[in-house]
């Protein structure tokens, strides 16, 4: 009966149930929803199908181009993977797309998280004219396609000559509708006003206020929000493709090119080591914080 | 500050100049971003879709009026590129969103090892569309892949999944739903839990089955979230460009041979850059946010009909 009752180890505080609502499942909850082996069964194959084009791009990262081109294809890993990561490396600015991409997801979560929580402190406790207007604005410039700005984007960029360089990527994602909403909708419920009163009446400034009471408690949220924007900058891939070369790449613009075929001499198991290669580093984060980023999943979409 | 000084007037003229403005300085590097990286440049590809630009000399603009849009009325490679997103859309959305309602059912299970379950379903989602596309490449090769290879098990015969229409539109939407069903099912998740379990707990004393107990009962309750998620992965595949164009390898934009599984995106790439011809390129993305207001407004009308039936 605990795993029913247990919150969720990665729940942000203050969206668990409240404590009477979960002694009155404990109290209630008979065997009826529990899971049977057919349950387990098709869990099973989710997780299969999930899990199977990460192994095969293994696999096929460590065989010959030419073994990977017979059928049946190679179903175990094979010896040739350290082969294929120094061609992918010297043929395609891997190592430099790397660091490019950490730099720009780095930096994009940095200022979406510090931008988002100021906005979302002053959307959820802050009074001030117009505030529901602007609220409802911001989520539905959400719907608005990246695609629709594009042209005179690129236009500016290459006015201001800075065609294939990273701040052209970094500079439009500065802040994101979705992560002021997600604050905001923590920050409505996990802080409680009489803080920020308090803090007023010891004659506090909003910025002291932020800093003491509500970075400390907003804390998780932004944890959670800093890796799902890493996440989703990382993986960007039209405005990144539109503005830079391959001289200067991400990860998604080397992959890209690698994929088209017609920039590299290269062969099919060099082309999977290349996604291999760029998918690791985050593959790697969610191996250790996948409990956190599910949490964070769920917990930002109660509400919405 | 362990003891306040009596506020003098300057001091509570600040203070008050505090309450007022701060709010809005915190929201405004927000609408800051948004005016100048979205708003005006969506404004002025709405100019540029009147005028012929070419990419190279982007100051010299010609008048064009609506020649622009009239010239894609009469386009085929328009119609085609609206009717695949139309399809692609809906052969990667409903089928993602049907698994991940029913994947959200399973997890909602009392289950042993539910964090490692839930974080394999997602585990896609860390994938990008870049990787994940050149990967479902090699498994859909008509000749070495590995879908064809356990298909012919199976007694299936061998599909082109780059030539044909239907198969390559089918790959295609099955990367997108790998990606993103896992992600629509957390979300799922999330709003079941917080449906009331003696709703269900009557309901079996009254002897609903569990499936009557998913359609009429789970269903209708997150029906809210379920209509977000349709809104946002229609927004998504209005949008879709990576697939395509990687799934093409080395015809990339044109989304294949017979521009069989070219989607509006690429279509507007393709206008903008190897054609150089932004006008028409912007004429592209205002249709789509066209179509997107006119999606929005369905849903909207969709779901007003939905809650005066719930009232009535």
């Amino acid at each position: 009966m605990s795993t029913l009752t247990t919150p969720r180890p990665a729940e942000v505080p203050g969206t668990a149930r409240p404590v009477a609502t979960r002694r009155w499942f404990r109290a209630g909850a008979g065997d009826h929803d529990k899971a049977g082996p057919v349950t387990y069964v098709l869990l099973g194959l989710a997780a299969v199908i999930s899990f199977f084009p990460l192994y095969w791009t293994f696999v096929a990262a460590s065989h010959t181009g030419e073994r990977v081109a017979q059928s049946p294809p190679p179903l175990l890993p094979g010896g040739e993977l350290w082969t294929n990561i120094s061609t992918v490396w010297n043929q395609a600015a891997m190592g430099q797309a790397l660091l490019n991409s950490t730099i720009v997801a780095g930096l994009v979560s940095l200022s979406t998280v510090l931008f988002s929580t100021l906005a979302g402190f002053a959307f959820a406790k802050l009074p001030f004219r117009g505030r529901n207007i602007l609220l409802t604005l911001v989520v539905a410039t959400m719907t608005i396609p990246p695609q629709l700005s594009v042209i005179p984007l690129y236009q500016i960029i290459t006015d201001l000559e800075w065609g294939n360089q990273l701040q052209s990527v970094i500079l439009p994602s500065l802040v994101a509708a979705f992560g002021v909403f997600f604050m905001r909708q923590f920050l409505a419920e996990a802080l409680p006003v009489e803080l920020i009163e308090a803090a007023r009446v010891d004659g506090a400034h909003s910025l002291r206020i932020i800093w003491h009471v509500v970075f400390p408690i907003a804390r998780p949220a932004m944890a959670v929000l800093g890796m799902l924007v890493f996440v989703q900058s990382w993986n960007d891939f039209f405005w990144p493709f539109v503005v830079l070369t391959q001289q200067n790449p991400t990860v998604q613009v080397a992959l890209s090119a690698i994929g088209g075929g017609s920039a590299y001499d290269i062969n099919q198991a060099v082309i999977m080591t290349g996604a291999l290669v760029g998918t690791l580093p985050l593959l790697l984060i969610f191996a250790v914080l996948g409990k956190h980023i599910v949490g964070g999943i769920t917990a930002g979409a109660v509400k919405s | 500050m362990a003891t306040p000084a009596p506020p003098t007037s300057w001091r509570s003229r600040l203070y008050r100049l505090d309450l007022k403005a701060s709010p809005y300085a915190y929201i405004a590097p927000f609408f800051l971003c948004f005016a100048a990286f979205g708003l005006i440049p969506l404004v002025w590809t709405g100019w540029l879709s009147l005028h012929q630009v070419d990419l190279l000399t982007p100051d010299v603009m010609e008048w064009r009026g609506l020649g622009n849009y009239t010239r894609l009325w009469d386009s085929e490679q328009f119609w085609t590129a609206l009717r695949n997103t139309f399809t692609i859309g809906v052969l990667s959305t409903v089928p993602q969103l049907l698994m991940a309602l029913g994947l959200a059912h399973l997890l909602n299970y009392r289950l042993r090892a539910r964090g490692f379950f839930r974080v394999a379903v997602l585990a896609p989602y860390a994938t990008s569309i870049a990787a994940a596309t050149l990967v479902f490449v090699q498994l859909y090769n008509p000749d070495y892949g590995m879908i064809n290879w356990a298909l012919s098990a199976v007694g299936v015969e061998r599909t082109d999944w780059f030539a044909d229409t239907w198969p390559s539109q089918i790959a295609i939407s099955s990367i997108v739903t790998w990606r993103w069903t896992g992600y629509n099912a957390l979300i799922y998740l999330a709003a079941m839990q917080a449906v009331p379990k003696d709703l269900y707990e009557a309901a079996s004393l009254d002897g609903a089955s569990r499936w009557q107990q998913f359609t009429r009962i789970t269903i209708p309750s997150i029906r809210p979230t379920i209509l977000f998620t349709i809104i946002v992965s229609t927004i998504g595949a209005t949008q879709l460009f990576g697939e395509p164009m990687l799934f093409g390898g080395g015809v990339g934009v044109s989304g294949g041979s017979a521009h069989q599984y070219q989607t509006l995106s690429l279509y507007l790439y393709e206008l903008g850059w190897p054609s150089r011809q932004l006008g028409r390129a912007s004429a592209v993305a205002w249709t789509m946010l066209l179509i997107l207001l006119l999606v929005g407004a369905v849903n909207l009308l969709i779901a007003r009909r939905n809650r005066a039936k719930l009232g009535g």
